[in-house]
């Protein structure tokens, strides 16, 4: 509780934290909040010449290609972006901050084993990967969560193996040893606890790189699949028409955008927050 | 025509009420305040002083390279009539390396890793439009040679990390003079150095500003550095000037009562009481033949397999209540034994704790030993976890061995605290808000924690300045008195060893060369390794100041890497004294 309050006491975090709640609560009640349906394609929908409607009193954030409700289908997509961004980057950072520690701190042949295959894994290419495995089960949500987390996971393995390297080699940590401490309580109370600024930083950073991998994914056909709506999809479905119906791309970017940037600023104040060496410098 | 002035004429740079502000947020803190004085060629002016005083701070501005957070609010340097401190960026830059050279404590960091010694030094000589093509190959060739760096062909070609310290100091010293400047700033340029290179050292840069009449100005906080140095004394505490005088005046008469307690916590050589002899108290820990090897990597599968040996066949006995010195330079395992007999490492041999066999212990065996036998280490900053509080840290041995539940916890905690002169309340802060002294208090207490009988203590106070140093060891000592403690204590700086060490072994590339009291080793040592280590300890004392000329040439050190499964000698002792053993040399 304490933590919220010093949390809250930020004026930024304090934004982020209203807003990522805005979009959980438009995911979670969506059907509710929404005033569409999202696949509905409205005859009113579209002018005379078939063109989208620019925001009106009617749809407010305007309609899309095939005149459906671009609010209702943001709101909707909020699902998608939001399980993508939270669970398959969770997973990610699970997978990679697992596989990272174990590495560094048990080292030897386990080690070079564990960091040989992230090396395999990074050599492919990810789009290229993430197709592959989207192409062979077959694409829904929470199969594109799972294939963005494989993808994901690697990054966060290398950066968390050389950190806890450099941690373990610390003197605090030979005079636990010395104490007589066990290896898992050297690693939960003393290592852990140094890494989780890294692992926060990744967990909200990733966030906006996996919404956005989930896009181009949709976009090649092997992410969630139309007509169900996702930020990236409703981007790239009308990005050639960026020039004249401009709104079509400026909501579900800004959604994007706002969101990853209040993951940030919130894993920001949380890592600052867990630390004690900086309070009281601020 | 009147006659020149002396004094003025030799006068190459003056420091005048100079002053820096160190701004931080919104607060502006003075660092240095009204610092003066004069350099004059030929001379030496040491500014010496505690961590924090300011004193590098002062020669970073004679630099022009103080960091963007400081500003001079007042004062002004001095050189040949130009004020340094209004030249532009452009114009300090020429002046740099040219006139006023620098040379920094670290060599290795101030050395590009990417390029051989050689290439740095021609492209100082190309920088400074000294020369250009084969005359600067020729000038670089010259400044090494002059710096007695032995097979200067060999060397240019060298990278910086082929180098040892030692050399690598002397490559800086080599770039540094080879534009002959006329002020050469040293910041501590041997405190990273063993004492036999410190001595090589500061005998090279006495040779070097007379051959080049430079004029010298010194930053260090070793007095025993000051006094075989300077030609002129400032002491500074706190960014004020303490005292300024002749280095005679400074050592024999000190005025102002900080240099007083400076210099009377400065411990020296010789003048210690030696502790008598604690032969009769009953052994807690025997050290026999232990060896350390660490293999390494072969670099093709065809090389023959080899191994560092880092021990070898090291043997002593530890009595109840007594402390061991171990000292010996860096690279000589003293180190390894400590981390062998922590159980940290591999090692074959037998170490014995009241008895009982540590070597070969695992797991739960292996746990209860260390109840009894705890380590302290050099850096009192790395050796806490920033992210626990001092309680928990303190209350981390009680809680890995079981041994109290919280509330037992909370008032063990309490009495170590006071155990080591810390109030009870200092629990529930972290380590970042003490000084590095009471860092090193929270290791003893929480080394104490586990009631042990012997505490391994590896350069305890070598990361501390003087005075915090004196009150350390002190409160070792009484802890000694009151619990029965036995230390191994591993050190490189003899002065130390001599005020707490009951026996000391000396360590040269694995092996104890020389063993027995104090007395013995310190005041009558037999193995010629020892007596150089001893000749090369600089002394606070200004009427003896020390040659160093015959530490100059460079020894081989004999090689560590051996094949894998080598067995050396075994290595046989004399003893001339009852209690003193002596390595006689195998040849």
């Amino acid at each position: 509780m304490t933590l919220l309050m010093a949390l809250l006491k930020r004026k930024s975090v304090a934004l982020s934290l209203l807003f990522i709640l805005i979009v959980v609560v438009a995911a979670v009640f969506a059907p509710w909040l929404a005033p569409y349906d999202p696949t509905e394609q409205f005859f009113d929908g579209l002018t005379i010449e078939g063109a989208p409607l620019p925001p009106n009193s009617d749809f407010y954030f305007g309609t899309d290609l095939l005149g459906r409700d671009l609010l209702s289908r943001i709101i909707y997509g909020a699902r998608t972006s939001l399980i993508i961004g939270v669970v398959s980057n969770g997973i990610a950072v699970i997978i990679g901050t697992l596989v990272g520690v174990t590495a560094g701190f048990v080292r030897g042949w386990t080690g070079s084993l564990l960091m040989r295959f992230t090396d395999l894994m990074m050599s492919f290419p990810a789009l290229l990967l993430a197709i592959a495995l989207a192409a062979i089960l077959r694409p829904s949500l929470w199969i594109v969560a799972l294939v963005i987390a494989m993808v994901n996971w690697v990054q966060i393995a290398r950066v968390i193996y050389s950190e806890t390297i450099s941690i373990a080699a610390k003197d605090f940590v030979a005079v636990e040893r010395t104490i007589g401490a066990s290896s898992l309580r050297i690693l939960f109370s003393h290592l852990l606890p140094h890494l989780l600024p890294t692992i926060l930083v990744w967990a909200t950073l990733g966030i906006s790189t996996t919404v956005l991998l989930e896009a181009t994914l949709s976009f090649l056909g092997v992410g969630v699949q139309p007509p169900m709506p996702s930020w990236g999809n409703i981007i790239f479905e009308s990005q050639t028409y960026f020039t004249s119906a401009l709104w079509l791309v400026l909501f579900p970017g800004v959604a994007i955008i706002a969101l990853s940037l209040s993951f940030n600023l919130v894993g920001d104040a949380l890592r600052d927050e867990l630390d004690p060496t900086l309070k009281g410098r601020l | 025509m009147s006659l020149p002035d002396n004094s003025r004429a030799s006068r190459v740079l003056s420091v005048e009420r100079l002053s820096i502000d160190i701004s931080h947020e919104h607060e502006t803190q003075r660092v240095v305040d009204d610092l003066s004085f004069q350099l004059h060629a030929g001379q030496t002016l040491c500014i010496a002083g505690e961590s924090g005083s300011g004193k590098s701070l002062s020669s970073l501005a004679i630099m022009g390279l103080l960091p963007k957070v400081a500003r001079l609010p007042s004062g002004a340097i001095l050189y040949q009539d130009r004020d340094l401190t209004e030249l532009s960026d452009r114009q300090m830059s020429r002046l740099r390396g040219r006139d006023i050279a620098m040379i920094f404590q670290e060599p290795m960091t101030s050395l590009n890793p990417l390029m051989s010694v050689g290439q740095q030094l021609e492209e100082t000589i190309r920088r400074h439009k000294l020369d250009e093509g084969s005359g600067a190959k020729r000038r670089a060739w010259e400044i090494l040679d002059a710096v007695r760096v032995p097979h200067v062909e060999k060397r240019l070609k060298q990278y910086p990390h082929e180098l040892s310290g030692g050399m690598r100091q002397r490559v800086m010293i080599a770039m540094a003079m080879v534009c002959r400047p006329k002020v050469l700033i040293a910041d501590e340029p041997t405190t990273a150095l063993d004492v036999t290179i410190q001595a090589q050292i500061l005998e090279l840069m006495r040779e070097l500003q007379q051959a080049f009449d430079t004029a010298l100005l010194m930053i260090t906080h070793d007095m025993g550095v000051v006094a075989e140095m300077a030609d002129d004394v400032v002491v500074m505490n706190q960014g004020v000037v303490e005292e300024q005088a002749s280095a005679r005046e400074l050592f024999l008469q000190p005025k102002s009562p900080y240099t007083r307690k400076l210099l009377a916590a400065v411990p020296r050589l010789g003048a210690a009481v030696t502790l008598p002899s604690r032969a009769q108290a009953a052994r807690v820990l025997e050290v026999s033949d232990l060896r350390v090897r660490f293999p390494i990597r072969r670099q093709s599968p065809f090389a023959p397999a080899t191994e560092v040996c880092a021990v070898e066949g090291v043997s002593f006995e530890l009595g109840a209540g007594e402390t061991l010195g171990l000292v010996g330079e860096s690279g000589c395992g003293k180190s390894t034994t400590g981390k062998a007999l922590m159980n940290m490492l591999t090692y074959s041999g037998s170490v014995k704790l009241d008895g009982r066999e540590l070597s070969g212990l695992q797991g739960k065996a292996l746990k209860a030993v260390r109840r009894d036998i705890q380590m302290i280490f050099q850096d009192p900053f790395s050796a806490l976890n920033p992210r626990k509080t001092v309680g928990e840290l303190i209350a981390e041995p009680l809680l890995v061995h079981g041994l109290a539940n919280a509330a037992q916890r909370r008032q063990r905690v309490e009495e170590l605290l006071l155990q080591v002169d810390l109030p009870a309340a200092a629990a529930l802060r972290y380590p970042h808000q003490f000084s590095g002294g009471q860092r090193q208090r929270i290791c003893i207490a929480r080394a104490l924690a586990l009631e042990p009988r012997v505490i391994i203590a590896d350069e305890p106070v070598s990361a501390l300045d003087v005075s915090v140093q004196a009150q350390v060891l002190e409160l070792m000592k009484s802890l000694q008195d009151r619990m029965g403690l036995s230390y191994l204590f591993i050190s490189h700086d003899m002065a130390v060893v001599e005020q707490v060490c009951h026996r000391v072994a000396v360590m040269y590339c694995g092996q104890i060369v020389e063993i027995g009291s104090c007395q013995q080793v310190l005041h009558n040592p037999q193995h010629a390794y020892t007596q150089r280590l001893l000749s090369a300890v600089p002394m606070p004392d200004i009427d003896h100041k020390r040659d160093f000329k015959a530490l100059l040439q460079v020894d081989e050190v004999p090689d560590p890497i051996k094949p894998r499964g080598h067995r050396l000698p075994d290595i046989h002792y004399a003893e001339p004294q009852a209690g003193h053993f002596v390595a006689l040399s195998s040849a």
